[in-house]
């Protein structure tokens, strides 16, 4: 059945990780000998037909940033893999990363190719030691085989590939925080513009691009973009996508769904074996933490880019987390708003103030301290914190705090007027 | 310098890696990562001496090395539990877990126990929500937790 036609998820146990495996089961590497034959320019063509949208979380069309790179450069080019996966409720990259590693070589021997990169880094979050070996494993091995280094294949192609460990901050999940990372400095955003296409690594033309989205490159280089495109079952969005589904499920895991093909009810309830305890829903996280709040009522909504914006939140790294009905509203968005305030970078006040302050705010309320006003007060804070930050770490703490207030008042009003959680 | 803090093997293991970098600055996080591997934490003098092999500051490599919360700055336990208390774990009982390890260690989060054997600290998402709750112990992750796993597990150190 098409509709459930996957190109991951059935390769994603321990027996897969080998070479030799990669090569028998998964044409491993055919993929890089089609493309090297081809001109950069009909690759990038293909990922364009594809409607692959970047899988980190703002869905950009990955063949139009690959467009961005000048074809001559005085400075070298590079090809970054995001593998910081730290949007809280994320956990798909980490196993591509654990069970099909060479599927993200292939994919980026691929990209380096297009974008005339002759060196690639997989910037993977320092917490991910065991994936950090398994990558370097399959790295070992593709260099032995000739699929990395000098002349691949005998196309005369060159390219080295790295995998640099971040050591613990979610910022250098942003791209350009991510490139300060690399290059030794602390994880902090930087202006833009010069986009990284323009200068990124060492200043030098950079595509930063998620996992799920090389890994899907060689998917695409062998079945043509068309077919991924037909994939997805949604406009403008092409392929399978790997959602990950955590909290109050009975089946919690990442699944591999066509693009645009479920609502969020039906992935709940009819792919994840419903609510924990069979209790009611009360709420849903969409697209990993910093994703605006959807209430039980909001499921009916197709699960993809477009169908989410337009009812105000987002599908980000598609990270569905579900909460069901006895679990604290004010606990969980202090819970979250303190990992911004953390996490912030430090550099823009509004974010650097505001998430710290928003905390506080959250923390009395739930400790029954709140004042009736503190409600707008936070509406305010957030307002004066989204749209107003180097990145998009200040949109992702003002969003949720946004809207779990305007859509859970109740919760917070009783917690107000109780002077404890109701629940407590 | 005085007698050097870093061993050959750290020396040998950034000379693979220069050529990988067209920076030497680039080096720095690898390079605090595999002292630490050494050290367990960073010291003042392993600092000051990584900035001495890069050519960059002291005060550059504490900069840097201040900024991500894996790197040490203080000395931790033989045992350096970090329980993951993000979104997802905590709508899986992590909290009742941490209270559970903080009992058991006589610590509270932040602390090492007078023996040094075990730090206990708050970690952000471990990128493991799926099987949340879930934790760190050293470098290896734990997933799938309950107390009675937890408690198993800190049995198997003793």
């Amino acid at each position: 059945m098409s509709a459930n036609e996957t190109i991951f998820i059935q390769h994603h146990h321990e027996e897969a990780r080998p070479l030799q495996y990669y090569l028998s089961k998964m044409e491993g590497y055919s993929a890089a000998k089609k493309a090297l034959s081809m001109s950069t320019d009909a690759i990038i063509d293909e990922v364009k037909k594809s409607n692959l949208r970047g899988r980190g979380g703002a869905g950009f069309p990955t063949g139009v940033k690959w467009g961005f790179i000048p074809k001559q450069s005085p400075k070298p080019k590079y090809l970054v893999c995001n593998a910081d996966e730290s949007e809280p409720g994320t956990f798909k990259d980490r196993d591509i990363m654990r069970y099909t590693p060479h599927l993200l070589i292939e994919g980026m021997v691929i990209g380096g190719y297009a974008i005339g990169a002759h060196h690639g880094y997989i910037y993977i979050r320092g917490e991910y030691t065991r994936e950090t070996k398994l990558l370097n494993a399959a790295i070992d091995e593709a260099y032995a085989q000739g699929y990395l280094g000098k002349n691949i294949l005998g196309s005369g192609f060159d390219f080295d590939l790295t995998v640099h460990r971040g050591a613990g901050a979610y910022i250098c999940g942003e791209e350009t925080a991510l490139l300060n990372s690399l290059e030794g400095k602390r994880g902090e955003p930087r202006v833009k513009p010069p986009f990284p296409a323009q200068s990124g690594a060492f200043a030098g033309p950079t595509i930063v691009n998620n996992v799920e989205t090389l890994a899907a490159i060689p998917h695409i280089v062998t079945r043509g973009g068309e077919w991924f495109s037909k994939l997805g079952k949604i406009e403008k969005s092409g392929g399978t996508r790997l959602v990950s589904v955590s909290g109050h499920v009975k089946k919690p895991g990442v699944y591999e769904l066509p693009a645009g093909a479920f609502t969020i009810r039906q992935i709940i309830y009819d792919i994840c074996g419903g609510v924990l305890g069979d209790k009611k829903l009360k709420a849903v996280i969409p697209g990993g933490s910093s994703a605006p709040v959807l209430t039980a009522d909001e499921i009916d909504v197709i699960y993809d880019i477009e169908p989410l914006m337009k009812i105000g939140t987002m599908l980000g790294s598609a990270a569905l987390m579900v909460v069901s009905e006895d679990y604290c509203m004010v606990k969980l968005i202090k819970r979250i708003t303190k990992f911004y305030a953390h996490e912030s970078c430090g550099q823009c006040t509004p974010c650097r103030e505001g998430c710290k302050w928003m905390e506080d705010v959250l923390h009395r309320i739930e400790d029954g301290h709140g004042r009736e006003q503190d409600l707008n007060l936070l509406l305010d804070i957030a307002d004066n914190i989204g749209g107003k930050t180097l990145c998009a770490l200040g949109d992702a703490a003002a969003g949720p705090v946004s809207s779990f207030v305007k859509k859970f008042r109740a919760d917070f009003e009783a917690h107000i007027r109780g002077g404890k959680c109701p629940n407590a | 310098m005085a007698t050097k803090q870093l061993s050959q093997k750290f020396y040998d293991a950034m000379k693979k890696l220069e050529p990988r970098y067209p920076t030497k600055v680039a080096l720095l996080l690898p390079a605090l990562h595999a002292a630490q591997d050494e050290w367990g934490w960073l010291p003042k003098e392993v600092l000051e001496e990584i900035g001495e092999y890069i050519g960059i500051h002291p005060a550059q490599v504490r900069e840097v090395a201040s900024f991500y919360t894996m790197y040490n700055l203080k000395p931790v336990g033989k045992y350096h539990i970090k329980v993951c208390t993000n979104v997802a774990c905590c709508l899986r009982g992590a909290d009742e877990l941490v209270e559970h390890l903080e009992q058991k260690l006589g610590i509270h989060c932040g602390e090492t126990t007078p023996d040094r054997r075990f730090t206990l600290m708050e970690e952000e998402c471990l990128g493991a929500c799926g099987t949340a709750p879930a934790m760190m112990l050293n470098e290896d992750y734990h997933e799938n937790l309950s107390q009675e796993r937890v408690d198993q597990l800190l049995e198997g150190l003793r």
